[in-house]
């Protein structure tokens, strides 16, 4: 089993993410290049945080055309598990895996903090590991975090559990005082409708060691290692 | 040929850049001043030729990357050598 980390020009949180899978997790991670179109033998693919392109237009809008991209949708198309945190995240909407868009945060801030997201859906491969109504303190850092979607994809999105984590009191109480960018629905995470594409604005990667500040992260980096593991045993029937 | 594509936020789509620019200018005395909006202009070059032709490309070119339609409207433009 391996993971795929995506390094595009400006990514910065490559290192982080593949410092989580393989150092903490004991997992096989190589990076990808954007220049890179290879994924076979790759179980998943992570799409780090950072500024790729410089955020030159808008953010996401010219890594979408990568040839690493162009992978990463048949990948995605093919059920194969992606996600994408923060400038990952953005990228994902603009190649069109996730609805939505970005917009500059609500107050035109830069937000580098550690806040408190509720797990509103524990039924997908990037969740399956937290209880409930849980709240995970994970960090972010963005000026682009302010999701926007039309009302009508919203409902859909809310009707079918896409909605994954919303920004929320450190007790769950989902609130505006709570919501640091402005996105709708106080939504901070979000997964496609076939449920193998996750974009997260908080950072699980960095959040993986206690040194770190904290261990929430695990949560959802553990779904997705469990969900890969569950498949390929299923495969081998061993 | 000179173009030029208008890239501004859709209607009802919100725009803290706006609405921090349209605050300051209250600021300043401009109180009557209203519905600031932020948007983008870029410039290009495209061979001489058939200007429909140029309309059209200049069109996928916004629909593909040069505006996001889910938070973004456009609008093409030929500009006369002049201008």
């Amino acid at each position: 089993m391996k993971f795929a980390v995506a390094v595009f020009p400006g990514s910065n949180c490559d290192v982080d993410a593949y410092r989580a899978l393989h150092d903490v997790l004991g997992q096989k991670v190589e990076y990808l290049w954007h220049r890179e179109t290879d994924l076979s033998g790759f179980d998943g693919v992570i799409l780090p945080g950072g500024f790729s392109y410089g955020d030159y237009l808008r953010p996401g809008a010219i890594a979408r055309f990568s040839p690493l991209m162009t992978s990463v949708m048949r990948f995605a198309r093919d059920g194969g598990i992606v996600i994408g945190v923060c400038n990952g995240f953005q990228l994902l909407t603009e190649a069109g895996l996730l609805p939505g868009a970005f917009l500059r945060n609500r107050d035109l801030m830069f937000v580098c903090d550690t806040v408190s997201v509720r797990v509103e859906n524990t039924d997908t491969v990037f969740t399956h590991r937290c209880q409930a109504g849980q709240v995970l303190r994970l960090p972010i850092a963005h000026g682009d975090g302010n999701y926007t979607v039309d009302p009508a994809t919203l409902a859909g999105m809310e009707q079918r559990g896409q909605v994954i984590l919303r920004y929320c009191s450190p007790d769950g109480t989902v609130d505006e005082a709570h919501n640091p960018n402005g996105s709708v629905a106080n939504i901070a995470g979000i997964i496609n409708e076939q449920g193998n594409v996750a974009g997260m604005m908080p950072h699980p990667e960095r959040a993986v060691e206690n040194l770190l500040g904290g261990t929430d992260g695990l949560f959802i980096l553990q779904s997705m290692v469990h969900e890969l593991e569950r498949r390929q045993h299923e495969t081998c029937r061993c | 040929m000179k173009a030029q594509v208008l890239i501004t936020p859709k209607k009802g789509i919100a725009d803290p850049q706006g609405t921090a620019v349209e605050q300051a200018l209250h600021a300043l005395g401009f109180a009557d001043v209203r519905a600031v909006r932020v948007g983008k202009v870029i410039d290009l070059e495209l061979p001489e030729g058939d200007r429909e032709a140029a309309l059209a490309a200049l069109t996928h070119m916004s629909e593909q990357l040069l505006a996001n339609t889910n938070i973004e409207q456009y609008t093409c433009m030929i500009l006369d050598e002049d201008a």
